[in-house]
This record gives structure tokens, sequence and C-alpha cells, in this order.
């Protein structure tokens, strides 16, 4: 659509931009304020410089939940996606069932995340849960609190539960926006199921698949209830993620100063990671350029 | 040459599921069974009695009590939950798409200094992890005497909302053909009122879904809601949160109120299930 | 390559179809002979999508049967009919080439590759895409898009029959007529069967040696362009082809005469007696303006598109159509009109009938 030149649009745009710079500026400066001072206490600062930083950055128990971080982002993207997909194109395409599919589907979406965490901590319990009592009566060991593997796992299986439905309706909702006739043409050309997919559906799926990506990575990365509630980072530290590491250090041990050159750092890998997702994803084939 | 239809016998389509479109059935019942599964097992848990939970293993309740649910309903600190997530999550949604409202308008309208980096800029808040910003936000609501209201938790939640229901907006405004401006100018509409009553009307749809996706959002946070309220406004997440540790044996109610916490949700997707596919498909990429 | 029968073939969209109304297509008997080039025209929603379906095989018909030389494929896939169809709007594999594109159809045929290759070339010659041929389709205009479909739809040589859904609505003016002349140069050469869907009489005319004529889920007549214009067989033919269409008027016929209003008509043949609704049609080109004629009418408007110029004028309060060609002038006191008797069609519901003695088509 050609659109008008008109710098009075801002006017419409002041609300929201206050209102966000409200809510994110002034937080982020004083982000910004700890993470180059020390203070005393009562409001008395004095300046650091990149102290914090190095401190965080020589800091094992970082890097230890900053790989810990990317290995979880990576293993939920890696069965998110494919996964998601793969439901979508089962989907019927309208109908009552349809209709009754995706509300069942958005149902984990919906609920709050430490309800989320709550249900996998009861489901999973070797006593009063299903999952660990089964698993138990099958004579598989698990045990969350003492066994690191088995936590991964429950978290892993946990996150695929609450947030694939996502992936599914982002991906359902593209394939429904394929016109019939290009269904059509796969048969006349006499093109396999796996053609179709490859040439016709994964092709027209490409933008919602970048927001998917790129959501599932941005909200994987800063994962903190469900695991809380489930785990509490442990055993040990076994599921410590970024944002446990953070909380502890911020609100447990109030170590303002390195939690919030932490936090700085934390926000600009995301942001560098997102980025990267973008536009790797958008110069996949270079003479497709975004409209 | 003619050709008259005579009588038209009635004979069914042959109709028979794939083996390909079998498979996929059979993929998608056996992935909803698994999301439903452990649901399931909440609201089994939530119909037996303590007792019934520790000491035996049942897939449905033996004797189904509703005692949890009045347990519930009779304690103000577990109603008074619901009652006040439910206050701040309207406030927000309200909050949240009023103001992204003329701002999706602007981006999809006129191109002005700045609009691109401000809606990449708008985006970036979505990406700030909510940890980063629980500690700071507890300073600035409570040097400003917020603390501890519906306001503070609303306006936090505006940092996510704000910059996603822009983004749906936008999408669905683009789809509206700009004629529709120029012919209502043309009669002579103000801005105002075109807005409200042609504007609006037209992507309604679009606003239910960004409503839904504010909701949603607002109503699953947990670690901002926490950080900002304390004694007034306890939310139902704290309220849980604190239950199981305090009492930590109290499976029933923490099983109850889990299977409230759900129902909100349930409700409001059951309304906009066909608008959801819509939603996502129309966002800007 | 083959000769393409339907035999009672009717379809509904609703799987208990409750009477007439609920069907799509209505019986219909037809067959297309081997390397015609067929135009299957007619108003929009008038079932020529859904007949065009069912030959390709992408939809089963409720009743009837397919038969490609006389073979039975109703209940064939697409894939074993081995036909090539070109959608309304284009159709391209985004992330391929314009070459792999091209190429798709006989890749998954498994031909071999320098075939292939040669295949690709030759088409990309006919529709001028030689220098296209390495580029993604995704970044292409809809026009070289549709050449595209176009192409991917003749690169089979083996094929029944090559369909076109209403191929060139998204084409520029200018271009339609170019991939036109294409389209019917290529049928020359190669002699393929080719169905063209459209609603564009022009088209139609211009492309086909045969054109079908379809109207509320029924062919209503099969012929040339030109004994569709000449012996309509039935009034929708006489409205629809033609600009402006038939003049049509309410009449009864006794033997040689038609009797419309307080006008008698003479009529070139006995036509004996005729019951039911009765109309008579005569073409705007037929009918000549004069002075002190047989039927008295009144002149409304002229109205000059070019080539002829077209007489509005009203014969006791019905509306009346009159061509005059170029050159010749319009007398000025002109107040009647004369019908050419030979050109004179009778219609008894709609339907054309023979005079007496002779067939009717």
């Amino acid at each position: 659509m050609q659109k008008t030149q008109n710098n009075r649009a801002w006017f419409m745009v002041l609300p929201v931009f206050l209102l966000v710079a409200f809510s994110a500026v002034l937080p982020l400066m004083t982000v910004v304020n700890y993470a180059f001072n020390d203070t005393f206490g009562e409001n008395v600062f004095f300046w650091v410089g990149t102290d914090w930083f190095q401190d965080v950055l020589t800091d094992d128990r970082m890097w230890a939940a900053l790989k810990r971080q990317l290995i979880f982002s990576a293993i939920i993207l890696a069965i998110e996606v494919p996964l998601g997909i793969a439901i979508a194109l089962c989907m019927p395409k309208r109908g009552i069932w349809a209709s009754l599919c995706l509300v069942l589907l958005a149902l984990p979406l919906l609920i709050p995340w430490n309800v989320v965490g709550t249900i996998w901590q009861l489901f999973a319990r070797i006593d009063i849960g299903l999952l660990g009592y089964t698993l138990d009566q099958l004579g598989i060991s698990y045990n969350l609190g003492q066994n690191a593997t088995a936590a991964w796992i429950t978290l892993i299986v946990m996150d695929v539960w609450h947030w694939t439905s996502l992936v599914i309706l982002l991906s359902y909702a593209g394939l429904q926006a394929i016109p019939q006739a290009y269904y059509q043409a796969g048969r006349i050309d006499q093109a396999s199921r796996w053609a179709v997919f490859r040439y016709i559906e994964l092709p027209k799926l490409k933008g919602v698949l970048l927001i998917a990506v790129l959501l599932r990575f941005m909200d994987s990365f800063m994962i903190y209830t469900e695991p809380f509630v489930v785990t509490g980072g442990g055993p040990g530290s076994a599921t410590t993620f970024l944002s446990i590491d953070l909380v502890k250090m911020a609100l447990g041990q109030f170590d303002l100063g390195p939690a919030a050159a932490f936090s700085i750092m934390y926000f600009l890998v995301i942001l560098l990671v997102s980025w990267a997702f973008y536009t790797i994803m958008v110069n996949l084939d270079r003479e497709d350029v975004p409209k | 040459m003619t050709a008259v239809a005579t009588a038209l016998p009635r004979r069914r389509p042959a109709r028979s599921l794939s083996a390909g479109t079998a498979v996929s059935r059979v993929a998608l019942v056996l992935y909803i069974l698994f999301l439903l599964v452990p649901i399931y097992w909440l609201v089994n848990m939530s119909f037996k009695t303590n007792v019934e939970i520790l000491s035996t293993m049942t897939l449905w309740p033996a004797r189904p009590t509703l005692q949890n649910y009045v347990n519930i309903f009779s304690d103000s600190t577990w109603y008074m939950g619901y009652v006040n997530s439910l206050i701040y999550v309207l406030m927000n949604t309200v909050i949240s798409v009023t103001v992204a409202l003329p701002a999706a308008y602007a981006f999809s309208r006129y191109s002005f200094v700045g609009d691109k980096h401000l809606f990449f800029w708008l985006l970036t808040n979505r990406m700030a992890p909510p940890a980063v910003f629980a500690l700071p936000f507890f300073q600035l609501y409570s040097s400003i005497g917020l603390f501890d209201t519906h306001i503070a938790v609303a306006l936090a939640h505006c940092l996510f909302n704000v910059p996603l229901a822009v983004w749906i907006l936008e999408g669905f405004m683009r789809g509206v053909p700009k004629e529709i401006d120029e012919t209502a100018y043309v009669d002579g509409y103000s801005w105002f009122r075109f807005f409200t009553r042609i504007f609006m009307p037209l992507i309604a749809s679009g606003i239910g879904v960004a409503a839904f996706f504010c909701f949603m959002f607002s109503w699953v946070d947990l670690l901002l809601s926490r950080t900002l309220t304390s004694v007034n406004v306890k939310t139902i997440g704290v309220a849980m949160t604190r239950t199981s540790s305090a009492t930590g044996l109290d499976y029933g109610t923490l099983a109850a109120a889990g299977v409230l916490t759900i129902v909100p949700g349930a409700v409001v997707i059951w309304f906009v299930r066909n608008y959801i596919a819509k939603g996502f498909a129309l966002g800007r990429v | 390559m083959a000769q393409i029968t339907l035999s009672g073939l009717a379809h509904s969209y609703f799987p208990y179809p409750r009477g007439e109304q609920d069907y799509a297509l209505k019986t219909i008997d037809l067959t297309w002979e081997d390397g015609g080039a067929y135009a299957l025209l007619g108003a929009s929603g008038c079932g020529k999508t859904t007949l065009l379906n069912i030959i390709s095989g992408l939809r089963r018909p409720s009743q009837g049967q397919v038969l490609f030389n006389g073979q039975d494929v109703t209940d064939a896939p697409t894939t074993a009919r081995n036909i090539a169809q070109v959608f309304q709007f284009p159709v391209v594999y985004d992330t391929m080439t314009v070459r792999e594109n091209l190429a798709f159809p006989l890749r998954n045929r498994g031909m071999d590759r320098g075939y292939i290759d040669a295949r690709v070339q030759a088409v990309a010659r006919m529709t001028g895409l030689e220098d296209r041929l390495s580029r993604k389709a995704q970044g292409l205009t809809a026009d070289e898009k549709q050449k595209i479909s176009l192409g991917r739809g003749m690169v089979r040589e083996d094929v029944n029959a090559i369909l076109f859904d209403e191929p060139l609505t998204v084409i520029d003016p200018q271009m339609k007529w170019e991939l036109r002349t294409q389209l019917k140069a290529l049928h020359r050469e190669f002699g393929h069967t080719m169905i063209y869907v459209t609603h564009d009489q022009t088209e139609a005319l211009t492309f086909a040696d045969k054109v079908v004529l379809m109207h509320e889920g029924r062919v209503v007549q099969l012929g040339t362009p030109e004994e569709l214009f000449a012996r309509p067989a039935h009034t929708f033919v006489g409205y629809f082809i033609g600009s402006p269409g038939m003049n049509l008027f309410d009449a009864s016929v006794d033997g040689s005469t038609a009797q419309v209003g307080r006008h008698r008509i003479p009529l070139d043949a006995d036509y004996g007696a005729q019951a039911g609704r009765v109309q008579i049609g005569i073409r705007p080109e037929f009918v000549t303006l004069e002075r002190d004629g047989d039927l008295p009418v009144t002149l409304q408007r002229v109205e000059d598109v070019g080539r002829h110029r077209i007489v509005r004028a009203s014969l006791d309060g019905m509306a009346l159509a009159a061509v005059v060609p170029e050159g010749v002038e319009i007398p000025a006191d002109a107040n009647s009109v004369t019908f050419d008797a030979g050109q004179i069609g009778v219609f008894v519901n709609d339907w054309r009938i023979a005079p007496r003695g002779r067939g009717a088509s």
C-alpha cells in the first residue's frame, strides 16, 4: 500500500510511545545505572565502570547457565518447530472438528505459567502423579529431584506440551492461506506428497515460521516460571537457566550490580540471536525481499 | 442439440479416507491426548480428598468431592485472587488495545520520521526478559506510590502487550483499502468519527484477536504480577505459590485452584476460536 | 492425445441432492474430438470450472462417466489421466527457478535429463521466458508467472488434453492478444486437444474452432463460432453471443407467419402451430431501418461504437436494437424496421425449433 508522508502521525503513536517508554526506558535506565555503579545503600552510588561486567563475564556460574540456556532453546526449537508443522498438516481443514481441535490445542497457551509448572510438578511425582507413578511402576528410575536427566526431560516435555500449540496454530493459519489451485497444480504435475510439502507448503509457511521461530526462541530463552516451579533450578544447578540465575542473584542475594550487568548482556544476547534468525531466514534465498 | 435433465438418480459420491489421512488423524488424536492427560490429572485431583490423593493411585475419584472448590470459594484470599487477577488483566487489555489502535493506524497508513525504527524498538520490548525488569519495576512503582495496585501490574504488562497489539492490529488494518478512509473524509467525516464509526467495525475481528492475545499474555504471567503486588492485590498465581509452600500438603485445593485458572482462558478461546488462525496469519513479518 | 467423451454426466456439491436445483451440472452428453481447440464459454457460475475439474479428475462427478478414447476414467486420479491444466491465477513454485518450474512435471514423471532440458528450452522459447530461466519464480511479475504456468501446461508432449481455466484474467490486454495467438500457433503445431474456459466471448470466438456454450449447468450449444452466431440453439446463446445480443420477442407462430403484438411478421418457412412460450429472435445485424416499412418503431438513441453504429429503438414498448454498418446512412426520418426473414429464429420454451421438414442444426 502506498503510504502518505505525514509527520503528524506521530501524535497517534505518542500514547504508545509514552506508555512503552515509561515501562521500558525508565527501568532500563535503572538497570544501566546499577550496572555501572556500586552502592552502600541510601541511594549513594559511585562509578565502578565495567567492573561488574568483568565480574559476570569471568563468572563460571553465568557461563554454565548460558550454556544450559542455549542447549535448552536449541532442543526446544528442534522439537517444537517440526512437530508443530507436522501436527498442523494433520489438522482437518474446516468444520466443527477443526474448531474443536483449535480450541483444545490453544488450551495450554492460556494456562498461567505457574499453573503449568504446578500441573507438571504434580503429574511427574512418583507418589501421586500419573506420569511419575507409571514410569516408576515400569521400573524406570525417575526422580526429578535427584536425576538431572529426568529433570531435563521433564522440562523439555513440559515446554513441548505448553508451547508446540503456538507453532501449530501459526502453521495452521499459514496452511489455510494457501489457495486450493496450488494443490490442484501439484496433482496435475504429479508431485509426490513430499514434493507438495517441500515446494508448495513449506515456502508458503516461511512467513509464519519466521514468527514462530522468533517467538519460541525469545520465550524459551526467557523461561523462568515453569522450571522454577517444577525443579527450582535443581537438582543442584542442572536446570538453572539464565532467568533463574538472574532472579537468584538480584532478589535472593541482592547483588544488584552484577545482576544488572548480567541483565544487560542477557538482553543483548536475545537481541543478537533474534536479529541473526531474522536475517538468516529472510535471506534464505536472495531474491526474496520482504515486501 | 438439446440436453434436458431427466430424472436424476440419487447417489452419494464415493468417499473414503485414504491411508495417509487416517494416519494423520491418528497422530492428531494422540497429540491432543498428550495435551489433555496432564490437564485431566489436575481435574481428577481437584475432585479427590487429600487422603485419597496421597494414599491410592486412582484414574478417577473413588469418592468425588466438591470440598476443594468449597474451600476456595469460602476463603477470600483465594477467591479475591481471581478477582484481582481479572481486574488487572482487563485493565491491561483495555489500555493496550486503546493505545495500540491509533498507533497501528498510523503505522499502516502513514510514513513518518523514524517510523521503522520506532516499530522495531517496540518489538524489541517483546524480547526483554521479564526477569530483567522485575527489580527495576519494583523500584519504579514503589517510588511513585503505585506498588501493590492493580494499575501497576496492568501498566507493567503493557511492556510486552502493547507491541504485540500494535503488530496484530497493523496487519489487519493494512488489509482495509485506503479508499475507504478517503471516501469517508470526502463525505465530511472527522477523523475521530470515521475511526470509531466506520474503521473500527471493519477491523472488529482484528480488535478481538488483539484483545485475546493481551488477555492471554497478561493472564499467564506470574513473575511481574508477583513482584509488583504484596498484600492488597494478591493475585491468583501468587495465592497458589504461597499456599502450596505454606501448607505444603493441600494438593486437592491446589489442584482445584489450578483448574479454576484454566476456566477463563477456555471461555475466551471458545469465543475467538474462529479468529485465532486468522489473527496469526495477518501479522506483519 | 485423446477423444474425451462425457456420458450422462451430472454433478452436485450436495451429498444428497434433493432435486434439479441442487445440481451444479445437469445431465451432459458431449464429445470433445481429438485435437480440437474448444472454448467452454458461459457466464460466471454456470458450471464451467466444475466441468473442467471433472475432466481433469480434480473432482469426481456425482453420476455419469468420463471416457478417454472410449476408456472409462471416471475413477482414475488426475495423474493417471495425463492432463495438463492452467489455472486462473498464476500457480508457480516460488522457491524454484523458472527452469525448475518448467521441468517439474517432467521430473516427477522420471523423464531423462537430456529430454527435459530440450523440452524446457523449447517451451521457454515459445513463451518468451528464455532470458528468465535462471531467475527465482518468486520475483517475477504476474504476467511472467502466468507464462510459467502456461509453459508448465505445455511442457509435456504426450498429454491427453490441455485445460485452460480463464488463464488470461490477470494478463494485460496487450499481452492477452500475444499469448492467445501463441496458444493458437501451438495448437496448430502440436495438435493437442485444448479446452479453454472463459466468460469472454471475444476470447472464446478468436481462440476456438468449436465453442461449447454453457448456461445454468447445461451445455446449450456446441458449434463453430459462425453457427453460434447464425443459428443459436437457445435464447441464451442468442443473448450471450453478439454485441448487442439477439432481439427476442414473445410471439405466436402459425405456419410461416409470426404474430408479435399487432404485427404480422413473415417467416421463411413453415413452423406449423406451436404451443408453450414461443419467441422469435433476430440479430441486430439483420434489422434494417427504413421509412414507412413493415414494423413501425420509435427511435430512441444511436450509439457509435467505431466500426458500426447501434440504434436503440422501441417496437410497441419492446426494446429493439439494430446495427447499421459503417458507411450506411441512417435515414433522417426512419420510423420503421424490416427483419430479414431468412435470419429469424423461432424458439419454443427457449430452445430453437426447426421448420417442418428440416433438421434444427
